[in-house]
C-alpha cells in the first residue's frame, strides 16, 4: 500500500485554519503550591481543506486531544485565533458559537463514556436534530433517526434500545450517527478506533471514508495508530510536547520522516521483516512534562542528533524542507 | 432493606391511622378516667391502652399525632434540604474549575462555614432566634440547615458525570446549559438522592425530636415525640413507660429509614453485587 491518499487536496478552499493557537492549564495552586502552568498546546497553526483529512499523531500525552477540543472550542483557547469558514471562533458569541456547533462535530474514543446510558438511541441520535430544530414533529424525528442508522450500518428498529445492548463497533456506530445527524462539515476523529478490535477498526474506517467521500467531509484524525493514518489522511502533523514538529503531505512525511522523532515513531512500529529489525531508532526515557518543558527543542533531552548550544538553547521554527513540497519541520539537524 | 421497609411501612400507617384508632383528643386531660386512686397517671388499660401521660392526656393518641407531626416535619425539611443540596450540588459541580468556578468556591465555602458549626448548635441557635416556633418554622429550620452534606456529594457526582464524553457531545452539539444538566447530569444523581434523603429522613426525624426535647421546636400542648420525652423524664423513676413510649417510637423510625437508605443504595449501587 502506498503510503498516504493520493497527495493532497491542493486546491479546495480552506474550511478550517488555527493560527498560534495555544492552550495552557493551570495547575496545583493549593495553599502551599504554587501555581504552574501547563502547556497542552503551544502555538500551533493548523490547516484543514474541504473534503480533507489532516491526521495528527503522537504519543498520549502530547497535546493531540486538547488540540481538537482547542479547534472546536470545547475548551477555550489561551492565545491564537481559529477561523472556522471564515469565522473566527474564538470572537464569537456564546450563541453565535452554539449555532455553529452545527456544522462541526466530534467523535469520541470511548465507545462507552460517550452515550449516554439512560437514552434510547433515537434520543441520542437525534439530540442534535431537536437543539437545532432540524426536523419538524415526531413522524420526521423517527424517520430522520432511522436514516441516519441505515447510514451507519445499524437497523431502524435499533431506535428503541439502549447502549448497553451495543457491542463496542455498533456504539461507535451510534457515535458516528450523532455527529452526523446535524449534516456538518468538519469532524474531529478523536481516536475513532483505538478502543476497538482490530476487526472492527477496519470497518470504522472504512465508514469513515465513505462517509467523506459522499458527504464531503473534513477530518481531523487524531490516533496515535500510524497505520490507520496513513490509510486515512491526506496531510498529517506529527505533535510533541504540544507543538507541531513535522507537517505536510502524508506520502512525504511518513515516507521522507524529517524529524528525529517522526523516525522514532516509526520505528517504534513492528516490521514483519526480520532482516529489518536491527534499524529500530530507540527513544529513550519518557517525554518530558509539558509542565516545565525542556528548553530550546523540547525533544533534544531524547534526540539522538541533539548538538549542545544549538538544541537546548534555540527553538526550531516549523520551516519547508524543500521549497514547495508543503513539508515543514521543525528541526536544527533534519534528516536527510 | 424488607425490615427497613416493613419498619417505615408500620410508622406510616400509625401516622395515618393512628390519630384515628386512638379516636382521642390528644391534648384533652382525662381526670375521670385517667387517674388512679392515688392521683397518678394511670398506667394501660381499657380506656386508655398506653395509659396517660403527667397531665391525664392519653398517651396512644399523643404518641399518634407526634408521629403524623414527626412525620410531615421531618418529610418536608427533607425535600427541602434535597432540593436546594442538589441544586446546589449540580450547579457547583458543573461549574467547578471553569469559567464560572468563582461561583463553586463560593457555594462549597458557604457550605465549608455552615459544617463548621456543630449541626444542632445551628439548628437550636436559629430556632432559638426565632422564638415562637411553630410546625413550620422547625421545618425550615431544618430543611435550611441540612443540606450541605447533600450538595457535597452531588457536587462531586457531578463531576464525575460532566467528564462522560456524552456530556462533552451534548456541548459539541449545541446543547444549552440547563437542558443539558437536566438532561445529562440530574438523572444521574437521582439515584444518590435517593439514598441520601431516605437516611436524611432519619437524622430529620431525630433533630426534630431533640428541638422539641430542648424547647425550642414546636410549642406545647402540641404532641411531638420530643416534647413527649422531654414531659415524661421527670417521672422516669415511678413511670419510664412515658419516656419508653416516644423513646422506642424514635428508635424504630429512625432505623427503619437507615435500614431502608442503605438497602436502596445497595440496590442503587450497579457495582454492588447481589
Amino acid at each position: 500500500m502506498p503510503p498516504g491518499r493520493g497527495g493532497a487536496l491542493v486546491t479546495a478552499p480552506t474550511l478550517l485554519q488555527a493560527e498560534h493557537l495555544s492552550g495552557y492549564f493551570q495547575v496545583g495552586g493549593g495553599f502551599f503550591r504554587p501555581r504552574k502552568v501547563l502547556r497542552a498546546v503551544d502555538d500551533v497553526s493548523l490547516r484543514v481543506r474541504r473534503g480533507e483529512t489532516v491526521g495528527l499523531v503522537g504519543e498520549s500525552g502530547c497535546g493531540k486531544s486538547t488540540l481538537g477540543r482547542l479547534l472546536l472550542r470545547l475548551i477555550e483557547p489561551t492565545a491564537g485565533r481559529v477561523a472556522f469558514d471564515g469565522q473566527d471562533l474564538t470572537l464569537l458569541s456564546a450563541e453565535e458559537l452554539r449555532r455553529l456547533r452545527r456544522r462541526m462535530q466530534i467523535i469520541f474514543q470511548d465507545p462507552y463514556s460517550s452515550l449516554n446510558p439512560r437514552m434510547s438511541v433515537r434520543d441520542i441520535v437525534g439530540e442534535g436534530l431537536q437543539i437545532h430544530r432540524m426536523v419538524q414533529g415526531r413522524a420526521a424525528l423517527e424517520e430522520r433517526v432511522a436514516e441516519l442508522l441505515q447510514r451507519v450500518g445499524l437497523r431502524p428498529e435499533h431506535r428503541e434500545r439502549f447502549p448497553h445492548e451495543f457491542s463496542g463497533g455498533q456504539r461507535q456506530r451510534i457515535g458516528i450517527a450523532r455527529a452526523l445527524a446535524v449534516q456538518p462539515e468538519f469532524i474531529v476523529c478523536d481516536e475513532p478506533t483505538s478502543a476497538l478490535d482490530v476487526s472492527i477498526q477496519a470497518q470504522i474506517v472504512n465508514l469513515l471514508l465513505d462517509l467523506q467521500e459522499s458527504l464531503g467531509l473534513s477530518f481531523l484524525l487524531i490516533s496515535h495508530d500510524l497505520k490507520v493514518v496513513e490509510f486515512m489522511s491526506h496531510r498529517v502533523a506529527v505533535m510533541y510536547l504540544g507543538r507541531i514538529v513535522e507537517t505536510g503531505p502524508t506520502a512525504e512525511v511518513f515516507g521522507r520522516r524529517a524529524h528525529p522523532y517522526t523516525r522514532a515513531l516509526f520505528s517504534a512500529l513492528p516490521v514483519p521483516d526480520p532482516a529489518r529489525r536491527s534499524l529500530r531508532v530507540l527513544v529513550e526515557g519518557d517525554p518530558p512534562s509539558p509542565i516545565d518543558p525542556p528548553a530550546g527543542c523540547a525533544f533534544h533531552p531524547r534526540c539522538p542528533r541533539a548538538q549542545r548550544g544549538r538544541c537546548d538553547v534555540e527553538t526550531p521554527r516549523l520551516l519547508e524542507v524543500t521549497g514547495g513540497s508543503g513539508h515543514r519541520v521543525a528541526c536544527h539537524f533534519p534528516e536527510e | 432493606m424488607k425490615s427497613g421497609l416493613g419498619l417505615v411501612g408500620v410508622l406510616v400507617l400509625f401516622a395515618t391511622l393512628g390519630p384515628w384508632v386512638a379516636g382521642q383528643d390528644p391534648n384533652l386531660s382525662d381526670f375521670v378516667r385517667g387517674v388512679d386512686g392515688q392521683g397518678l397517671p394511670v398506667g394501660p388499660g381499657a380506656a386508655h391502652w398506653l395509659g396517660t401521660d403527667g397531665l391525664f392526656r392519653d398517651e396512644l393518641a399523643r404518641l399518634a399525632h407526634g408521629a403524623r407531626l414527626s412525620l410531615a416535619i421531618a418529610l418536608l425539611s427533607t425535600v427541602l434540604s434535597t432540593v436546594i443540596g442538589g441544586v446546589v450540588g449540580v450547579v457547583s459541580g458543573y461549574l467547578a474549575g471553569g469559567r464560572w468556578g468563582w461561583v463553586d468556591g463560593l457555594l462549597m465555602r458557604l457550605v465549608d462555614v455552615m459544617l463548621s458549626f456543630p449541626y444542632l448548635l445551628l439548628v437550636m441557635a436559629v430556632g432559638a432566634a426565632l422564638e415562637q416556633t411553630g410546625p413550620g418554622t422547625v421545618l425550615l429550620v431544618l430543611g435550611l440547615t441540612s443540606w450541605l452534606g447533600t450538595a457535597r456529594l452531588i457536587r462531586s457526582k457531578t463531576m464525575v458525570l460532566r467528564e462522560q464524553g456524552y456530556v462533552e457531545a451534548a456541548r459539541a452539539l449545541g446543547q444549552r446549559t440547563l437542558p443539558l444538566l437536566l438532561r445529562h447530569i440530574v438523572p444521574g444523581v437521582v439515584g444518590p438522592l435517593v439514598v441520601v434523603s431516605t437516611i436524611g429522613m432519619a437524622s430529620m426525624i431525630l433533630a426534630e425530636s431533640v428541638l422539641s426535647y430542648l424547647q425550642v421546636g414546636v410549642q406545647p400542648p402540641t404532641a411531638t415525640w420530643g416534647r413527649m420525652l422531654y414531659e415524661g423524664q421527670h417521672g422516669m423513676t415511678l413511670q419510664p413507660r412515658l419516656v419508653l413510649a416516644p423513646g422506642v417510637a424514635i428508635l424504630l423510625s429512625v432505623l427503619g429509614f437507615n435500614l431502608l437508605g442503605e438497602g436502596l443504595r445497595d440496590a442503587l449501587d450497579p457495582r454492588q453485587a447481589r
